[in-house]
């Protein structure tokens, strides 16, 4: 691994620019550090940072570029017409990338000397068969024009990774000598390396907004893609959702109503699981639960809360669905055809959710000021008319803000419908059948098949924007109640 | 002086604390029925709590198990040198083993008839694995064996009872409706006995040909790969950041931005991280799909809030005396912070941190996106190839077993879940000991 290495390298260079700051700093205050402005590690600090910081950042910088470059100047050399029908570039060129990886690993291994990866005018067969001898997954026919691109890429790419070093090993180098340069008694080294350091906890804090930018540019580039291969408004307004799975787009229907219908229709009976039993939960452990049974019940409600979603899932599919469909199923009643259904997905969804639940609505009704309870009690309401008159009509605000939440969790819920919902997508009422939701959509049109530039694939990027449009929405919405209601009492 | 009030008893006839009227009676029984409903939810909460924990158990322990017959096993020389001659060496050592077999169930009285097929359907290659013993330890020639054989899934599902005999509809190579009466004939002669199922600890995912075989260990060392990305990417960042926003940001529109943002993206749901890590990692930078280092990246991204988030709290809750203390004696803000609030919060943030590992430890939607359910049957070979190499993860592998229809399969993914949930448990003690112990209230 070349990158490692100089990795190492950089490391290397920075610690001794690292000794010779501080040893120059020290020297130059005649070896007492009370001369010195700074403390010497601040010296050695200094020019540690000014060799590592720009050194690595050009390495990232560098790594990230340097795909672009080469494949638009690559991208160039294959001719418009040498694409196959129902292919693209960008299959081409991921053909280009495999088989340039497919010559370095080949030379490698030794069944190909680098003379021969590089000839342009190679015997094509020979590549290939020593490509494949090399155990080198590569298809069958090569083409001339492939096999010259990823020549050119492949050089290109060398090239490149041999400019990279130098001119990271360069600027490593420029960096340490500058902050060992600079290591004199009179330097405030403490203030530069502090300023750094503040520099890069600005960059950490930063991460969060680079995540966001990232989610929203990968959506929208990728749906803006998918709205010039397929309509928009059969997107939004089209009732059927039936992608062909072998051609390229045109006799797919993608319409996102049904499987908005399974989403909200899921999420609603998972709600009229968890709300009624969060809620009542939450309302005993705050209001009549002695503490002791507080402490034991409250952390035994939030274990649920702490099992992954995977596990839901597979109770819903290997537990649930038995259990429903033995009772409602052709040996019972005759209303369920098969295990996955709305209500196998839903009640898993809502014990997920009775934690959720429960613990936000019980900090929203400990929030609630003793006094209205014991104005309420002293006028000679008992315990549950005070609760159902005065404290839930005060925490009311929060408890809707506490079950929009969960909605949004359970709308963005991927697992537990993934394994219990089924796949079909369906406009029903019936919650025996089984319907499918748009994050069970995402992954089903995401995996398997690497090919991002179909219909077919491209609208999970669409479907992934209008699940994060309305989790979003409704987040915001629940933390502006919340907020709203929180300064009631304030 | 009215009449009225010479008999209470004629116009408000109850007006006694001793006797409820009507009103209370009812305003009571509302009273006693909403308790009732309150503890109702509790209890319906615990039922589904110990259900599910009753599913997972009962469901995944006899993953952990597995069947095999043990035969004691005699070879002299003559019949090793007769058998490297033989044309067919493996069979040769079948027919021998079918032959102590017998011996050894007639020993205890148990006679049946049944020939080389069947052993090989209930127990495998019995006679590869057997000359393949005696060419390495040729000393032992002559001298008794016992050999335990991991008897094959069916048998293993038969005698857990998941896998009856009016089942199987009708023969085929895997299973002929007479081996029930071999193993049945085994069973009575004591040669069967459960033992623990290392294999499946240890063991790496098989096609659907051979399900008894699957094991979870590579997709362990998947998730161990991953997380070492999570904590080394997600912990200096998360603490970066929360020391940012605590101690030095200025109350700006900029640091407002990042808040509402930090505070979005915790509740963003997971598959769209995914669908960020297939168009940024994948589509974009060309790293290697199904990598634990991508699957480590987003679970990282995802994270992050989570640690954010705590670790604020435990900055928050060192006193601002200690920074008053520090900057007084002649400390810079910097040296404050990082010498004296960071060492008093870290307890805090060690416990937040150890959770948010939890959490996208057992996180599986992002990763079905950027391809962690493939079939991958191997471990690493290096260091660094356990991040870059495809590989799967505990949950995906989970799930990839949970989507084949043999029921071999099944139990294989709820004793997966058993490994998962003994991971998240183990981490979840630590932190709560972490907080016990240096939990420090001011």
């Amino acid at each position: 691994m070349p990158a490692i290495w100089l990795t190492l390298i950089v490391l290397a260079i920075s610690a001794i620019g690292f000794f010779m700051g501080r040893q120059r700093a020290l020297a130059s205050a005649g070896g007492d550090s009370r001369n010195l402005h700074s403390l010497p590690i601040y010296y050695g600090s200094n020019a540690f940072m000014k060799s590592i910081v720009p050194a690595f950042g050009l390495m990232v910088l560098w790594m990230l570029v340097q795909p672009l470059f080469i494949d638009n100047r690559v991208v160039q050399m294959i001719p418009e017409n040498e694409v196959a029908q129902g292919s693209n570039v960008g299959l081409v060129m991921s053909e280009v990338r495999r088989t340039a990886d497919g010559l370095s690993k080949a030379v490698d291994v030794g069944l190909l000397d680098e003379e021969t990866a590089r000839n342009g005018a190679a015997d094509l067969a020979d590549v290939t068969q020593r490509l494949k001898d090399a155990g080198q997954v590569v298809t069958s026919e090569i083409t001339q024009t492939v096999l010259n691109a990823s020549q050119a890429y492949r050089s290109m790419a060398q090239t490149s990774n041999i400019m990279m070093t130098i001119a990271v090993l360069i600027v490593a180098v420029a960096g340490a000598a500058w902050g060992t340069m600079e290591s004199t008694k009179s330097f405030r080294a403490r203030n530069t390396v502090e300023q750094g350091v503040l520099a890069l906890l600005i960059a950490a804090a930063s991460v969060a907004i680079l995540t966001t930018i990232g989610i929203i540019l990968s959506l929208i580039f990728n749906t803006i893609e998918f709205f010039r291969l397929y309509p928009a408004s059969e997107f939004f307004f089209l009732l059927e959702w039936a992608p062909s799975f072998s051609g390229r787009g045109g006799a797919s229907s993608l319409g996102i109503l049904p499987l908005l219908w399974g989403t909200l229709y899921i999420s609603f009976v998972a709600l009229l699981v968890a709300v009624p039993i969060g809620l009542f939960a939450a309302i005993y452990l705050s209001e009549y639960a002695r503490p002791k049974m507080r402490s034991i019940a409250k952390p035994m409600l939030e274990i649920l809360a702490g099992i992954p979603t995977i596990v839901y899932g597979l109770f819903a599919l290997l537990t649930i669905g038995p259990i429903l469909l033995s009772v409602f199923g052709d040996d019972g009643l005759g209303w369920m055809q098969g295990q996955r259904a709305v209500l196998t997905a839903g009640l898993a969804m809502g014990i997920m959710l009775i934690p959720f639940v429960s613990s936000l609505s019980d900090d929203i009704i400990n929030a609630v000021p003793q006094a209205m309870r014991d104005g309420s009690y002293g006028l000679g309401a008992t315990k549950s008319e005070t609760i159902k008159q005065v404290v839930l009509p005060a925490a009311l605000p929060g408890i809707v803000g506490a079950i929009l939440l969960a909605a949004s969790r359970a709308i963005g819920e991927t697992m537990i419908v993934v394994l219990g919902a089924g796949a079909a997508a369906r406009l029903s009422l019936n919650p025996f059948e089984a319907m499918t939701t748009v994050t069970a959509k995402i992954v089903s049109q995401l995996t398997g098949d690497s090919d991002f530039a179909s219909p077919e694939a491209l609208v999970a990027f669409a479907l992934g924007m209008t699940l994060f449009i309305m989790t979003l929405g409704l987040n915001v919405f629940a933390l502006y109640i919340v907020r709203k209601y929180r300064e009631q009492y304030e | 002086m009215t009449d009225a009030a010479m008999t209470p008893d004629s116009a408000h006839p109850s007006k006694s604390l001793t006797h409820a009227d009507e009103r209370t009676k009812k305003r009571n029984a509302a009273e006693r029925r909403f308790h009732a409903y309150g503890i109702g939810a509790i209890c319906t909460g615990m039922f589904f709590l110990i259900a599910l924990l009753a599913a997972i158990l009962s469901s995944g322990l006899p993953a952990f198990r597995q069947a095999v017959v043990e035969v004691p096993f005699t070879l002299t020389q003559e019949q090793y040198d007769e058998a490297e001659k033989a044309l067919l060496k493996t069979g040769k050592y079948t027919e021998y083993f079918v032959t102590s077999l017998t011996d050894a169930m007639e020993s205890e009285g148990v006679e049946i008839e049944f020939d080389k097929k069947a052993i090989e359907r209930l127990l495998g290659k019995v006679g590869g694995d057997l000359r393949a013993y005696y060419r390495e330890n040729e000393d032992q020639l002559g001298t008794p064996v016992s050999f335990e054989l991991a008897a094959a899934s069916r048998v293993d599902r038969y005698l857990k009872g998941t896998f009856k005999r009016e089942d199987l509809q009708s023969g085929n190579r895997f299973f002929m409706p007479e081996d029930f009466n071999l193993i049945d004939a085994m069973r009575e002669a004591g040669l069967i006995k459960q033992v623990f199922n290392w294999n499946f600890l240890t063991g790496v995912d098989t096609g659907v040909d051979n399900p008894g075989g699957a094991g979870i260990g590579a997709s362990v060392l998947g998730s161990f790969f991953m997380m070492l990305v999570v904590l080394v990417l997600s912990l200096p960042i998360g603490v970066a950041a929360s020391i940012y926003l605590e101690e030095f940001a200025p109350k700006n529109r900029f640091t407002d931005f990042i808040e509402v943002n930090i505070s979005n993206l915790a509740a963003v749901p997971s598959i769209v991280f995914g669908i960020l890590g297939l168009a940024v990692f994948i589509q974009f930078a060309h790293l290697p799909q199904s990598a634990p280092l991508v699957g480590g990246l987003v679970l990282t991204l995802m994270t992050l809030p989570t640690i954010i988030i705590s670790t604020r709290a435990s900055l928050k809750a060192v006193p601002p005396s200690i920074r008053d203390a520090a900057l007084g004696v002649g400390a810079s803000k910097m040296q404050a912070v990082f010498h004296h609030v960071l060492p008093l919060a870290a307890p805090g943030i060690l416990t937040g941190t150890i959770i948010g590992l939890a959490q996208a430890l057992g996180e599986t939607a992002p990763l079905l996106l950027i391809g962690m359910v493939g079939f991958v049957a191997r471990y690493p070979d290096t260091f660094v190839e356990g991040f870059i190499e495809p590989n799967s993860a505990v949950p995906a592998q989970i799930y990839n077993w949970a989507a084949r229809s043999d029921a071999v399969f099944t139990e294989k993914a709820w004793g997966g879940i058993i490994v998962l949930l003994l991971f998240l448990i183990t981490m979840n003690t630590i932190a709560v000991i972490l907080r016990r112990r240096f939990e420090r209230r001011w």
